[in-house]
Formats: structure tokens, sequence, C-alpha cells
């Protein structure tokens, strides 16, 4: 639909832009003057300059964490979508089927992120949780205190906790293909590949765009459901980004390079989604 | 076949977490028991009459309730402004209340609350809903937006013309016209602001604590204190968003893959 040019139309930003202002620019300035500052008993402040920045960008533990979070959220990538797409095209496109699925895919979406981690937690312990116990009586290596071990299950976390919104995504942009498409498609005697790659694929490509924007952006800032299950451990190997920010911030009392990590934290987050949101944008031109 | 894996896949932790709610201390933590063999409610009472429990539930549908209406009052101007208006930066604005959405609550929560002891908005409902709003409100918008975009401007025109004034359109014409769209919004508000711990636990102390952050000090990871108890907490916070889904599910598929970025 055409929109009138009408400069007034920033007025009804106004209530949402006040409320944003208020919880997320002032607190960013804040760190923003944190990470250029020393602190002093909460209350001395020395200018630090590009201290805190030197000092994190020459920390091979902040470039190891970097590492980590940059290869968890491949492999939840790698794993989440393609199998997101498998399932929703699996699903039927209307009747009671459609809704139960729908509901199920839905509701790990909506369980506190903690009670996740605690499920997990207890379904995978070895002594009293049946998938630890089958692992565990299966084989010996069984053992979160392998940093392997702990890294599939972490991921198996993931898998469970977020693929329904990529099924939930893909499907919704399934059922919006035209059944008309679906017969020509017949006619020609396509194949199922070649349906999916010429029909459906082409057409899934925004919700997917949308799926990858979202898990990208959430899977670097997770933190409950490691936190829970492997406390970031064994050793630091899972350890990620927000973790490593708030034991920084929390437990050593450095704000100015908390707060350093974490603008550079922030400006990765907006690199990555802006490059994602221009390519969504490019079919509004 | 595939999607009813995926059932059995999401469903056995959940089943073991129902089951466990059931058992009694000494049952859940000394092996496998596939069903409680002494069934208890204990659990379950324990929590309904614990002041401490139980206030964790009120405080978390407190804020969320909150944070509820003020994500749709303030996201549903500017969905209409972005569906209605092309002006300068648009593009730019749609991204940056995106962003908003992508900041790690990690990097936030230590300012906040700094802000929060200045202005006296610490350990308030007011407090948590207003900062789970840098959430809820960008998601709203961008749902919102989508569905604004479906009715035609005709609609405004005539609201023009049969003298409703800005505050009257909103209110009479547009909001009733989006109901479902306004419904699906919610539903995402609620889900982003419910399930949230980091900003939740760190902006209270006391009077707001919500259930997740009783939840968290009393089974973090350094061990549990009563595993039933534990789950049967985390099956009532399970029901809220169970019922929420059943109510919006034929518009769940649609909520989040339409319009402006849809």
């Amino acid at each position: 639909m055409s929109r009138a040019n009408d400069n007034s139309g920033f007025l009804y930003m106004l209530p949402a832009l006040l409320v944003l202002m208020f919880v997320v620019a002032i607190p960013i300035m804040v760190v923003v003057n944190y990470s250029v500052q020393d602190v002093f008993s909460g209350n001395i402040f020395i200018w630090a300059g590009s201290a805190w920045f030197e000092k994190t960008l020459k920390s091979t533990e902040f470039w190891a964490t970097l590492g980590r979070s940059a290869l968890y959220s491949s492999l939840v990538i790698a794993i989440e979508i393609p199998l997101g797409v498998f399932i929703a095209l699996k699903i039927p496109k209307s009747g009671r089927m459609a809704t139960f699925y729908i509901i199920v895919m839905a509701i790990p979406l909506l369980i506190p992120w903690f009670v996740v981690g605690l499920i997990w937690k207890i379904f995978a312990d070895p002594a009293i949780g049946p998938m630890g116990a089958a692992l565990a009586g299966f084989t010996d290596t069984y053992d979160l205190n392998r940093p392997l071990v702990a890294w599939l299950v972490i991921l198996l976390v993931d898998v469970w906790h977020w693929t329904g919104l990529v099924v939930l995504l893909a499907y919704a942009g399934l059922v919006a293909i035209p059944e008309a498409l679906y017969q020509a498609t017949r006619i020609d005697g396509a194949s199922r590949w070649a349906t999916f790659r010429y029909v459906e694929l082409p057409r899934l490509r925004h919700v997917l765009l949308i799926a990858l924007l979202l898990r990208l952006t959430d899977s670097l800032m997770v933190y409950i459901e490691p936190f829970m299950i492997t406390r970031g451990g064994p050793g630091t190997s899972t350890t990620f980004l927000s973790m490593d920010l708030i034991q920084t911030a929390m437990y050593q009392f450095d704000f100015g390079e908390a707060s350093a990590s974490a603008l550079i934290y922030v400006l990765i987050m907006l690199t990555l989604s802006w490059a994602l949101y221009s390519v969504l944008m490019k079919r509004h031109d | 076949m595939v999607p009813a894996f995926y059932v059995l896949f999401v469903a056995a932790p959940l089943y073991w977490l129902l089951v466990t709610s059931f058992k009694t201390q000494n049952e859940a933590t000394s092996g496998l028991s596939f069903f409680p063999t002494n069934p208890t409610l204990d659990n379950y009472l324990y929590i309904l009459t614990d002041p401490g429990w139980s206030s964790g539930f009120i405080n978390s549908i407190l804020f969320v309730s909150l944070n509820v209406v003020i994500s749709i009052i303030v996201a549903v101007p500017a969905a209409y402004g972005f569906s209605r208006f092309r002006f300068i930066g648009d593009r730019h604005l749609f991204f940056w209340f995106l962003a908003a959405r992508m900041t790690p609550s990690a990097v936030l929560f230590l300012p906040l609350v700094q802000l929060y002891t200045e202005i006296g908005l610490l350990d308030t409902h007011l407090g948590v809903a207003l900062a789970h709003c840098l959430f809820t409100v960008p998601v709203a918008v961008w749902i919102l937006e989508g569905f604004i975009s479906q009715i035609p401007r005709a609609l405004d025109e005539t609201a023009w013309i049969d003298g409703h004034g800005q505050v009257s359109f909103f209110v009479r014409i547009l909001v009733p016209t989006i109901a479902p769209g306004i419904g699906v919004a919610a539903f995402f508000c609620f889900m982003a602001s419910w399930v949230e711990l980091v900003l939740a636990n760190a902006l209270t102390t006391t009077d707001a604590k919500p259930i997740v952050a009783v939840l968290f000090r009393a089974g973090g990871p350094l061990g549990f204190v009563h595993l039933p108890i534990l789950c049967a907490a985390g099956v009532l916070t399970i029901i809220p968003g169970a019922i929420l889904v059943f109510f919006v599910r034929k518009h769940l598929a649609r909520g989040f893959s339409m319009g402006r970025v849809g």
C-alpha cells in the first residue's frame, strides 16, 4: 500500500521512542560512560580513554569467548533452520492435527528460560534423569565434565527450546503459497525436491531471514540454559558472551572492563542485525 | 511421522518434569521411576500456600500484565505511523526499534539497576514492566504494523469525515478493527516478559520478585533444595503460556510472518 509522504508521521513514534529511550538509550550511555573511565568506590571517576577497550581486545579470554559464542550460534543455526523447515514441510496445511502441531511447537517458547534449564538439568542427569541414565548406561563417556558432552547437551537443549520458532515461521510461509502453484508443478511432473527447490524455498526466503535474524541474535545472547546445566564449564568450555559479561560485572566489579566488552558485544550484534535487516528490506524497494 | 517424532522429543522432558512434581523428595532423588509410586500433591500445596512462592506468581502476573498494557499503548501509534506515513529516516528508525530487541540484557542490567535506584523504580512492578518493553515494544510494533497495513486507508478517511479525532479514531475504530492483531501482539509480549530472568531478577529485591527469580534462588546451578517442589513450580510457570497459546492458535503462525519485515 502506498504511504503518504508526511514527516508528521514521526509524531506517532514518540510514545514508543520515549519508553525505549528510557530503558535502552540511557543505560547504553551509562555503559559508554563507564567504558572510558576508571571507577573507585562507586563515585570517583578517572578518565581512562581507550585503555579498557585495548585491554579487552588484547585479552585472549575475550577472543576465546567470542569464538565459542560464534561456534555455538553457527551450530544452532545450521541445525535448527534446516530441521525447522523439514518439520514444517511435513505438517498438514489445515485441520485438527495442524492446530495440534502448532500448539506443541509453541510450548517450549513459552517456558521461562530458567525452567528450560531446570527441566534439562534433571532430564540429562545420569543419576535422576532418564536421558542421562540411558546414555550413561549405553556409554561410559557420557559425563557432563567432558567438554564435548557438555556442548552436545547444551546444543540439544537449544534445539529443543527454539526449533519450534523456526517451524512456526516456516509453516506460516508455506501456508501462504497459493495452491495453484502446486497444481502447476504437478502438471509439469516436478519431483518433490524440484517443488521444494524452485517453488517453496524461494517463497520461504523472507520468513527464513527473519528466523535467521532472531536465532542468530538470541543465540549470541544465550545465558540461562548453559548457566543452569554446566555453569559455563568444564573450565570455560561452555562460557558464552553474556555469562562472561555478567561474571565480570557482578563478581569482579570490573565495571570499566565489563562496559568496554559490553560495547564491543553490542556493536557486533548491531552489525549483524543491520546486515540481515538490509537484506530483508531489499524486497520493499 | 516426522512431526510426531518431534512431538515426542518435546514431550519427554516435560513429562519427566510433570511426574517429578508428584513425587516425594526421596523418590525423586533416588533413581528413576517413570510413574510416582505414591503420587502426592504436597509439592503443589506447599507452593500455593507458602507466601514466598505464591507472591512470586502474583508479582510475575502483575508486571507481565502491566508490560502488555504499556507495550500495546505505545506500539499501536508507532505501528500506525510506520504503516501510513513515509517520513525521513523511517527505515532507519524501524531498524533502531529492532536493535533494542537485539540488545543483550547482560549489557543493560547494571546501568538499569543504577538508574532505577536513583529514581525509585527498583523493586517495583512498573520498573520490571518498563525494562521488558525493550523486548516487547519492537516486537509489538512489528506485528501490529503488519495487521494495520492490511486495512485500507479508506477506513481512516471515513473516520475523519465522521468527525473522529485522533484518540477517538484509535480507540473506537482502529483498535477494534485490528483486534486479532492486538491479541497476537499481546501474546508475543506476554511470552517475552514471562520467560525473562536476567532483568526481572536484577531489578527486584523483595516486593516485586518474580516467580522465576524465586525459583532461581531455590534451585540455582549450585544444587537443588527440594527437587519436586522446584518441578511443581516449573509446571505452574508453564500453565499460563499453555492457556494463552490455545487461545491464539489460529493467528499464531501469522503473527511473525507478516508486515513490514514479513
